[in-house]
């Protein structure tokens, strides 16, 4: 974990580390994806379900990824909060727009799956709403930045809102249990075992896989991008003086 | 075997699909062009920069 926590401490490191590991985790999310889609498509129809079961092979990696991110989000924001480190900063800046393509994923494919089995769109059952509240804290943490100037001040602000916001981490969870939801309950990770074949345990967890190889891959690079772009504004900064 | 017959259930899969598609695309494309702009500024800046260090150190 210390070791881990280094490259967040020395920006030299962290773009040596992230030069190879970068492209490596993308090829690795492409090759899972690609065996993931394979058995998605070979798998049989779902008895209740029907074809529309292949579409829980996208939704829930991009649901998992949605909370995941939020998590990595909470935790870069703490650690540039309290810590004041420039490259924590840096990833939860970079983590903000992964998680909010995610979570909005993760939403409209539930929509596209509950049109067809549950006969609507949407309704406002605790999962859904607390999935939607997910995405808006995404956005606002965003927003936030954007406007305001004077970009450590926006930093603040914006970690602090990320920190707020980790409360409906545990809500979007959970919620399936404290409340009565048209969302179905814990299926994968039920007590007592999954609730689903292994026919379709093993595409989901290939694609999980391959949607957290890709958010490494293109958070790392987002991170990349940001230590250039504040390595610009030093170097502009000397040639005013 | 492959079954990329959906049936009725057809515009909602491939829809579904497609979204996810071009979400996860324009991430990658985002986070790659976004990379590279400031990649470019940045060597840019810190050579002219480096330059400008070094007229102004041999006078």
């Amino acid at each position: 974990m210390t070791q881990a926590l280094a490259f967040l401490y020395n920006p030299h490191r962290f773009m040596a580390f992230s030069a190879w590991a970068a492209p490596l985790l993308g090829t690795l999310a492409l090759g899972l994806a690609a065996a993931g889609l394979w058995l998605g498509f070979t798998a049989p129809e779902d008895y209740q379900q029907g074809d529309t079961v292949r579409i829980m092979f996208i939704h829930v990696p991009a649901a998992w990824m949605g909370l995941f991110v939020y998590l990595c989000l909470g935790g870069a924001s703490f650690l540039s909060l309290i810590f004041r480190q420039a490259l924590a900063d840096a990833a939860a800046r970079g983590a903000a727009p992964l998680g909010a393509v995610f979570t909005g994923l993760a939403l409209a494919t539930g929509s596209l799956w509950g049109k067809p089995m549950w006969g609507t769109w949407w309704v406002w059952d605790a999962r859904l709403t607390s999935v939607l509240v997910l995405f808006l804290f995404y956005l606002a943490y965003m927003a936030l930045r954007a406007a305001i100037d004077d970009e450590a001040k926006g930093a603040r602000a914006a970690a602090i809102l990320a920190l707020v916001g980790l409360v409906n981490v545990p809500v979007v969870h959970w919620s399936v249990e404290w409340w009565n939801t048209l969302h179905q309950g814990r299926t994968v990770f039920a007590a007592g075992g999954s609730r689903a074949a292994n026919v379709f345990l093993v595409p989901l967890f290939l694609m999980s896989l391959s949607y957290m190889a890709g958010f490494g891959a293109l958070w790392l690079v987002r991170i990349r991008g940001e230590v250039w772009r504040r390595r610009a504004a030093a170097a502009e900064a000397r040639l005013a003086r | 075997m492959l079954d990329l017959d959906p049936g009725e259930y057809g515009l909602y899969i491939w829809t579904a699909y497609g979204l996810s598609a071009a979400g996860l695309a324009w991430l990658a494309v985002s986070s790659l062009a976004f990379a590279r702009r400031w990649r470019r500024r940045a060597e840019s800046l810190e050579a002219r920069a480096a330059g400008e260090d070094g007229e102004g150190g041999h006078p």
